[in-house]
């Protein structure tokens, strides 16, 4: 026997999580509300997906990128905002951003033939990726309505396997896990673009994972505990998954750390969101989906049905 | 437990070996695999990870449209004019052309000749003599609708001429077109090629005014004025050329870049019924200059010295060797209905493509070996067993990849990654559940039993929960998101399989040898 199962087994965890819903709710609501103000006040760094305009990494051939040089030759060039910046190790690696141009997508095409022009020879372009803005603002449509069906697909689904009640925790949870992911990007400034919506996604379906599981012990518990108070019946389920809880995101945490570590400038964005959201799903899954489920009457004449057909007799009235 | 059904034990057996199977070709060099038959192959590479150029192109149908509604105002005025019927006012306004027909006793006439011109277009003769032909809906629809199937058809056949690896063009909605080229390092070749409309056309020059008094404003009705591809040699700047089409460029049925008199020019053919029309124009019109208009623009205008009846001419312009064999391309691939626009534009250099599959194998590799580390430290030989199903995982999620001809992309390897921490929460729910039903004092087997039963409703529940988030991501993701979504997708399912089916098989068969008194849970 190992150090974890000894530890299990002296130790059977029996947190009082309910109790610290209040904490938990004002904690949701005050991060809510700070991402809503962080969104319509700073709103979002957007990568090219969203914004539109050129992105250029380009590796100089000969030397050092010479940073300072190239800032002046594309500024000189009148195409409004353009970014530089380098990365990697050799410092032979330059990432160029150049803002979206007036007009249409031909005016893109032409200002990315300027900056080739006047960086000359000497350069290499390793990804040249261009957005005009009739796809940008498609995407960016795309990626909304993509969050928006899902969250609620998930809480339908939710609703349909289980009560509606559950599907109202679910939905509640997750929106709090979209609203703050979204959020951390529009206050750290992070580049927001197609990506992070794939994070944003992938955060959704890593909480409503956290948060069926728990689901399903209370409604397994429900029909073993006919007469346990909702309150303790919440925090018995709680703790009782509470092992696997820390395991699961022990193992996804490291891939993540694998990812962010070594998976290499363009996933970079992608594993931090993905990080935070493991944070943030776990919590909400613990915090808020479950403490949410105190306040409605979960034994419905439904359940005890259920429950008489899965246990094969007659239940006692609770 | 441990009475596994035969069949069962065969199934897990049958898929176990052909996820092998379906994998082994990554393991293959690339001529390797190109011996191999089409459905036994490795997984395709995204742009982001072998290079190359992804284009989104936009038809411009509205182009079409005005296009159509040009060329029967042409019709009407070579109708009306055969008749000697008097008109004013003609031309495309909108979506309709309108014309009106002066004196009273033409109007039916009129009516009747006008209605019979295009049976998509409707007419609305009015009291007064104004008369509105106007295509249906539908007909306008069909139109554009059978503009993007041709340009797709002819951006298919340019780069087919250029002779790039493995492009893929597809249709993406109703104008759009997306072309993937593999292997392109720089596109601006292939973007300046589909950015030309091609069109060639044959016109008479109207020499009965000159280009400096058309410069002025004074273009004659029936004729336009056109710019000359090549002022510089001492040509006019612009000729004064007549609207008539005399014969187009879908007429031709190949196009050569050939040499006369050491210069380099394109030669061409007609078809049967070109090359009569291209005969009959040049004899009416001995004497004459010939316009050779080109995407709206005069390449050349030889005086007409002799019918050309043999259905082949020459254009001889101020070429290049690169120009002639570019535009004879165009000429052999055909004419864009209408003019492409580049919306989006995404190129990866080899290089970069390499550097990303080494991060995502480095990431992958280390990922896993930790995840199996850590579940080693935790469940001991059981962690041992839920490795060895997370290998399996890994080896049917590539195998399914493969043999369902799915990209991998870099957001896919990041998928990849993150389903091998995702894959392992199976086993610990029923590890843990296990660990569960022993304590409240069950015997081994019946505890196992339990903990698979139990866990089997909730892991269900969790893969079909996190599904819908794959198939949304699949569904409104372009590109390398979709690729993420269908790694994403095929690892829950086959975590989902390997969880419940690979792992019991192995615990059931580990009890039946080892017969442990207690589980090391």
């Amino acid at each position: 026997m190992n150090f974890y199962s000894r530890w299990v087994a002296t130790k059977k965890p029996n947190y009082d999580f309910i109790r610290l819903r209040f904490f938990a709710f004002g904690l949701t609501a005050l991060l809510i509300v700070g991402s809503f103000a962080s969104i319509i006040v700073k709103g979002f760094n957007y990568g090219i997906d969203f914004a539109g305009g050129i992105l250029i990494e380009a590796h100089t051939t000969g030397g050092e990128a010479d940073l300072h040089h190239m800032r002046g030759t594309l500024e000189g060039l009148k195409l409004g905002e353009v970014s530089l910046q380098g990365f990697g190790n050799t410092g032979r690696d330059v990432m160029i951003r150049v803002q979206k141009q007036a007009g249409d997508e031909k005016a893109q095409m032409a200002a990315l033939g300027k900056v080739k022009e006047a960086l000359g020879a000497g350069y290499e372009y390793k990804r040249v990726e261009i957005v005009g803005p009739k796809v940008g603002e498609e995407l960016k449509r795309d990626g909304v309505l993509a969050v928006a069906l899902a969250v609620l697909a998930i809480a339908a689904y939710v609703w349909f396997r289980f009560e509606w009640q559950f599907g109202v925790g679910a939905l509640i949870a997750i929106f709090h896990d979209v609203i703050t992911t979204f959020g951390l990007f529009s206050i750290s400034g992070l580049e927001f673009n197609l990506t992070s919506v794939a994070a944003i996604l992938t955060i959704a379906g890593y909480s409503i994972n956290e948060t069926v599981v728990e689901y399903d012990r209370v409604r397994e518990n429900l029909r073993k505990y006919k007469t346990m108070p909702l309150y303790d019946l919440l925090n018995l389920s709680v703790n009782e998954t509470l092992a696997r809880t820390i395991l699961t995101v022990s193992t996804v945490s490291i891939s993540v750390l694998a990812l962010l570590v070594l998976g290499g400038e363009v996933l970079r964005g992608f594993s931090i969101a993905m990080m935070w959201g493991l944070i943030i799903g776990t919590f909400s899954s613990i915090y808020v989906s479950m403490p949410v489920l105190v306040y409605f009457n979960l034994r419905t004449g439904k359940e005890t049905e259920e429950a008489e057909t899965a246990e094969g007799g007659p239940a006692a009235a609770p | 437990m441990l009475h596994y059904p035969r069949w069962k034990i065969a199934m897990v057996a049958v898929i176990a070996i052909l996820g092998i199977v379906f994998v082994f070709p990554n393991l293959l060099t690339r001529e390797q695999a190109d011996r191999l038959p089409h459905w036994l192959q490795p997984v395709s590479l995204g742009l982001d990870l072998q290079g190359g150029s992804y284009l989104l192109l936009e038809v411009d149908t509205a182009y079409v449209v005005r296009e159509q509604l040009t060329s029967l105002v042409e019709t009407v005025r070579t109708t009306l004019r055969k008749e000697k019927i008097k008109y004013s006012d003609l031309g495309a306004k909108g979506d309709h052309v309108n014309v009106r027909i002066i004196d009273a006793e033409d109007r039916a006439k009129a009516r009747e000749l006008l209605r019979k011109l295009d049976p998509d277009a409707a007419l609305d003769a009015r009291d007064d003599g104004a008369m509105v032909l106007k295509y249906s809906e539908q007909a306008v629809k069909a139109r554009k609708m059978a503009a993007v199937d041709q340009s797709l058809e002819i951006v298919r056949r340019r780069i087919d001429e250029l002779g790039t690896r493995e492009p893929s063009i597809q249709r993406q909605g109703e104008d759009r077109i997306v072309v993937q080229l593999p292997g392109v390092k720089d596109p601006d070749r292939i973007k300046s090629l589909l950015g030309k409309t091609a069109k060639l056309t044959f016109h008479l020059l109207d020499d009965s005014t000159t280009s400096e008094e058309a410069g002025r404003g004074r273009v004659p009705p029936g004729s336009m004025l056109l710019p000359s591809a090549e002022k510089e040699r001492g040509m006019p700047e612009s000729y004064v050329v007549r609207k008539r089409v005399e014969v187009g460029g879908d007429m031709l049925t190949d196009s050569k870049a050939t040499y006369q008199d050491g210069r380099p020019v394109v030669s061409f053919r007609f078809n049967a019924a070109g090359g009569k029309k291209f005969g009959d124009a040049t004899r009416e019109n001995a004497g004459k200059f010939l316009a050779i208009v080109l995407d709206e623009k005069v390449i050349s205008a030889p005086r007409i010295n002799e019918p050309i009846l043999g259905g082949s001419g020459i254009i001889s312009g101020n070429f290049t060797v690169q120009q002639a064999q570019d535009l004879s391309l165009l000429l052999r691939a055909g004419a864009l209905p209408a003019p492409l626009q580049v919306l989006e534009e995404r190129t990866v250099g080899p290089d970069l493509g390499a550097d990303s599959i080494q991060a995502g194998t480095v990431a992958s590799a280390v990922g896993l070996l930790m995840v199996a580390v850590f579940m080693v430290v935790i469940y001991g030989i059981l962690g041992v067993l839920a490795n060895v199903a997370l290998v399996f995982n890994l080896i049917l999620l590539m195998a399914l990849l493969s043999a369902l001809g799915a990209t991998l992309t870099l957001p896919g390897i990041a998928g990849i990654v993150l389903t091998m921490g995702m894959a392992v929460d199976a086993n610990v729910l029923i590890y843990e559940r296990t660990r569960e039903e022993q304590r409240r004092g069950r015997s081994i087997l019946s505890a196992v039993q339990h903990g698979f039963d139990r866990a089997h409703a909730t892991i269900f529940d969790a893969n079909f929960t996190h599904m819908i988030a794959a198939l949304l991501l699949y569904i409104f993701g372009t590109g390398p998101i979709r690729g993420f979504a269908v790694t994403l997708g095929i690892g829950i399912m086959t975590s989902q399989f390997t969880a419940v089916n690979i792992t019991r098989l192995m615990v059931a068969i580990w009890i039946a040898v080892r017969r442990p008194k207690t589980l090391p849970l």
